[in-house]
């Protein structure tokens, strides 16, 4: 005799009300946890921001965030001014941090203009110019945080990615590695935009020499490395304007 | 040996998920370039096959046979996606290690493998004895494996510096120790699986096949 389980309308009903229970778990589950981790996600962005101008609870070798509960405190205290420059004109705007610049990108390629944010943050009487960049590594997006003087010379990054090799490309998280953009030049001397090259024969695997414009390369992270030069080249780019302005007044 | 004992310890040697049965050699080669990645992985496939056989088994009466396999993977997908927002809420730094992982559980054989040959014919307690077993005997090899990758390719453990200073030319670098950059890529991991093999088979003969 067929078993009850193998007719037909039984497997269709099966399969909608699992379907129905399921989706209807995940759509509860999801909602219902959103605003602690929309709450979460904009912590981090305030930590990274920090952890790009030096402020962070970094010890010998790790890289670490100020925690969550001070972050929004520090941020206050530390982070001057947000800026949003859209079309070359430059507003305030104490929500720039919240920007999505993926989404920013996005209207960039429909035609739309897109907007810029900076922060300027200040520690000890020097400013800092946080700028966030995004691009893709070799799995997944990655992106970034880039703090420079007036002279557009990297004063600290933080990277972060969404799936590279763990071992490989996710390394570009690591200190060895974006310690190693202090003090690195993104302009010429005549004040031309060049960019910073992840470079795998610069033959200064301590980054030693600050003015070469490369960063000696993660070994086996090729891609990802190319994906990091591709996102400085081309975000940091779109600041230039906004530094001359600085300079020139 | 009790039998369920035999549930637990039989997946860790002579019943090994990936070295006998040769299951889940895709995440062995991906994420055992670090021992830490190894550790996370192995608990997280701990969690999921440990749950999910026991819920497949709870259902194995009502699935209908034609659509089970779309229904374990349903099971498998739900789990993960539940434990992924559950951690973006309550530990949000941990879950940011974790997403590599997420999509690399799903497709992870052994869960299918267990689910399909084991908690579909038994009861909730052994399928869930079968579940940590198995996802044992996995983080195992898992473990051995991250342990010399790491060590040998990066001469670290954990992040920690074991072998000295590669740049400052400390330690074992001083004299003239280079680490094995090949060890990170993942055809050595295949090697070092095929060791383990190779050692478990030569200890023990009766798991030689023709």
């Amino acid at each position: 005799m067929e078993k009850r389980t193998d007719k037909n309308s039984y497997t269709v009903i099966f399969a909608i009300g699992m379907v129905l229970v399921v989706g209807a778990l995940l759509a509860y589950l999801a909602s219902a946890l959103k605003p602690m981790i929309t709450e979460n996600q904009r912590l981090e962005k305030q930590q990274n921001i920090l952890y790009a101008m030096g402020i962070n609870n970094n010890d010998e070798g790790s890289a670490t965030f100020v925690s969550t509960d001070e972050a929004p405190e520090l941020f206050e205290k530390y982070i001057k001014q947000q800026l949003v420059i859209e079309n070359g004109e430059v507003k305030e705007d104490n929500k720039a941090y919240l920007i999505d610049v993926k989404k920013e990108q996005a209207r960039a390629k429909n035609g739309k203009t897109r907007r810029l944010p900076l922060f300027v943050g200040e520690k000890d009487g020097k400013k800092f110019y946080i700028a966030p960049i995004r691009g893709k590594g070799l799995w997944d997006a990655i992106w970034g945080y880039v703090a420079m003087d007036e002279n557009m010379t990297v004063q600290g990054v933080y990277f972060d990615h969404k799936g590279e090799t763990p071992g490989l490309g996710a390394n570009i998280k690591q200190r060895y590695f974006m310690d190693d953009f202090y003090g690195e030049r993104l302009l010429t001397d005549a004040g031309v935009f060049k960019g910073i090259t992840i470079s795998k024969s610069n033959a200064d695997p301590t980054n030693e020499d600050k003015n070469d414009y490369e960063i000696d390369a993660i070994a086996g992270a090729t891609i990802t490395g190319d994906g990091v030069t591709a996102m400085i080249k081309k975000d940091l780019k779109l600041y230039l304007p906004y530094f001359q302005n600085l300079k020139n007044n | 040996m009790g039998k369920d004992t035999k549930l637990i310890l039989d997946p860790l040697a002579d019943n090994n998920p990936i070295t006998i049965q040769v299951l889940g050699i895709c995440s062995a080669l991906a994420i055992t370039a670090e021992l830490e990645a190894s550790i996370v992985m192995s608990i997280s496939v701990l969690f999921v096959l440990g749950v999910g056989n026991v819920v497949i088994s709870l259902m194995r009466n009502i699935i209908p046979s034609k659509i089970r396999i779309i229904v374990q993977l349903i099971v498998v997908a739900t789990l993960v996606i539940i434990v992924d927002l559950v951690l973006k809420a309550f530990a949000y730094e941990l879950s940011k290690t974790l997403s590599v992982f997420v999509g690399l559980i799903i497709t992870n054989c052994i869960i299918m493998g267990r689910f399909e040959a084991f908690a579909l014919g038994n009861g909730p307690w052994r399928s869930f004895l079968d579940g940590i077993g198995n996802s044992l005997g996995y983080a195992v090899i898992l473990i051995i494996v991250g342990f010399f990758r790491e060590l040998l390719g990066s001469g670290t453990l954990l992040g920690i510096k074991i072998l000295g200073d590669p740049v400052a030319k400390t330690g074992l670098y001083a004299f003239g120790y280079e680490n094995n950059g090949f060890m990170l890529l993942s055809p050595m991991a295949l090697i070092v699986v095929g060791i383990i093999i190779w050692v478990q088979r030569t200890r023990n003969k009766a798991l030689i096949e023709d």
